[in-house]
């Protein structure tokens, strides 16, 4: 390391739920990452720094962190996009516990997915066809605009409901519920609309668009949640969900 | 929100959308070189019109800020879910009441 | 809730700003109900409703009276925007929609006051 190099003040969150900033030099680079800021930190300074990461490459949805206060797909924000007067502060997601540094316990966020009842439930379909599902469908179109979630749970700390009430379920868990809901295959998709209407569901979101505004994959759970809206509202007026 | 609440919620604010405009238009008009308690009671008086008006418009209202109320309770205070909206209930029975008398008022008196 | 949860940083974006200020104009709204309907009712006896009435047409009280009457106007814009997006799948450029609940509110709340004066 020479003396000519421009470093980079990084305040990294040390601790659980109680804890303090610890501040790192680390060097510029460019086309640097957050991701990639981490990793040095935790190779050269402190090997005792806890994050996670898996593919690097914005697949995978392990590296989320909050950065400068905005939460973010670490692997795919580049330094120099975010960077404030040479300084970084990088802390892990919010509204979720704190297992060490930046490290959260997403126990809850994918409980949350099981709860809004986000997995497939096959129907009574011929089991040795493929079911046909038409691309040019109002379900698969509306299903392609959520399927694409990585699972980061940036929406999720971004989410303001999520933050002063931590029984709603979720943008993600919500945005997945829409997803299934327009699957036509599904066995049982009454069953979704029932999950997605308890006291904590979809009704519990006031369309602020923070999930939006903050998706790494740009996707809009908010129009998902007032998918659901509109799709539980229907079928409570029919009556179907108190069968 | 439970699903009836929000059905309240966003039915009470579509059920208002024409009385608010209707309300607002009357107030920028009636401002107009100050307001008089006999300007207002020659409008009202003996009108069913009015007190059909107003009669949907409280009971909306009242409905739709209970609602309000109960949800901001529930996420900025500590209260909890059932003394939220115990507080929210009062209050949309006191809106109706204090309502009803206010068109009873303006309308009978 | 704490100050941070108003000030993240991750608040900072229009559909935020917008909730928050569709939150405190209803918020002040539902206050203001049970004192409008009070001076309403007060009709019952003549006297006092013609002083209250009378009241009113102090500067101070007509420029309070332009502030609820703003409130409404930015809560009823602001929620027609929310009831299209929920409803009616509105979906391009909300921050356009939000300014225009905005400018309606404060656009009502000024037309209140040239006449008031």
């Amino acid at each position: 390391m020479t003396t000519s190099e421009r470093m980079l003040r990084v305040d990294i969150w040390r601790g659980n739920e109680k804890g303090d900033y610890q501040s790192f030099e680390v060097p510029e680079r460019e086309n640097q990452t957050v991701l990639d800021v981490v990793t040095y930190i935790q190779r050269h300074l402190d090997a005792a720094l806890a994050y996670r990461f898996a593919c690097r490459v914005g697949v995978c949805g392990s590296c989320a962190m909050t950065v400068n206060g905005r939460p973010r797909w670490t692997c795919r924000t580049h330094v120099s996009r975010v960077v404030k007067g040479g300084k970084l502060t990088i802390s892990p997601l919010k509204n979720m516990p704190v297992i060490r540094d930046l490290v959260t316990d997403m126990t809850l966020f994918f409980d949350k997915w099981q709860a809004a009842r986000g997995r497939f439930v096959a129907g009574d379909g011929p089991k040795d066809e493929l079911a046909p599902v038409q691309p040019d469908t109002k379900e698969r179109m509306a299903a392609s605009e959520a399927i694409e979630c990585i699972n980061c749970g940036v929406c999720y700390s971004a989410c303001d409901v999520v933050s002063w009430r931590d029984d709603y379920l979720g943008p993600a868990a919500l945005n997945r519920a829409w997803a299934a809901y327009n699957d036509v295959r599904d066995g049982d998709r009454t069953g979704i609309l029932k999950a997605i209407s308890a006291g904590n569901g979809c009704h519990t979101c006031h369309t602020h668009q923070s999930c939006a505004e903050h998706c790494p994959v740009a996707l809009n759970p908010t129009f998902s949640i007032a998918g659901l809206k509109r799709a539980s509202l229907k079928a409570k007026l029919k009556g179907e969900l108190s069968k | 929100m439970t699903p009836i609440s929000y059905f309240l919620q966003r039915g009470t604010a579509m059920l208002m959308v024409p009385l608010i405009i209707t309300h607002l238009a009357l107030i920028i008009m009636a401002v107009q070189g100050g307001l008089s308690a006999e300007e207002i009671l020659a409008r009202t008086r003996g009108s069913m019109l009015w007190a059909g008006f107003y009669g949907v418009f409280v009971f909306a209202a009242s409905i739709h800020a209970g609602i309000g109320m109960q949800t901001i309770l529930r996420e900025w205070t500590p209260l909890g879910r059932l003394a939220s909206a115990n507080i929210g209930h009062m209050l949309i029975t006191v809106l109706w009441i204090l309502g009803a008398r206010a068109i009873y008022a303006v309308v009978w008196a | 809730m704490s100050i941070d949860g108003i000030t993240r940083a991750s608040r900072a974006h229009p559909g935020f700003v917008a909730a928050l200020v569709h939150r405190l104009s209803g918020l002040a709204l539902a206050l203001f109900l049970p004192m409008h309907f009070l001076v309403l009712g007060l009709a019952l006896e003549a006297d006092s409703f013609t002083s209250v009435i009378a009241w009113t047409n102090q500067p101070l009280v007509k420029i309070s009276e332009a502030l609820m009457v703003g409130a409404l106007a930015v809560h009823f814009a602001g929620g027609v925007r929310l009831l299209a997006v929920e409803f009616f799948g509105l979906t391009r450029a909300q921050s356009v929609w939000i300014a225009c609940a905005f400018a309606f509110g404060l656009g009502v709340g000024v037309l209140f006051l040239m006449r008031a004066f």
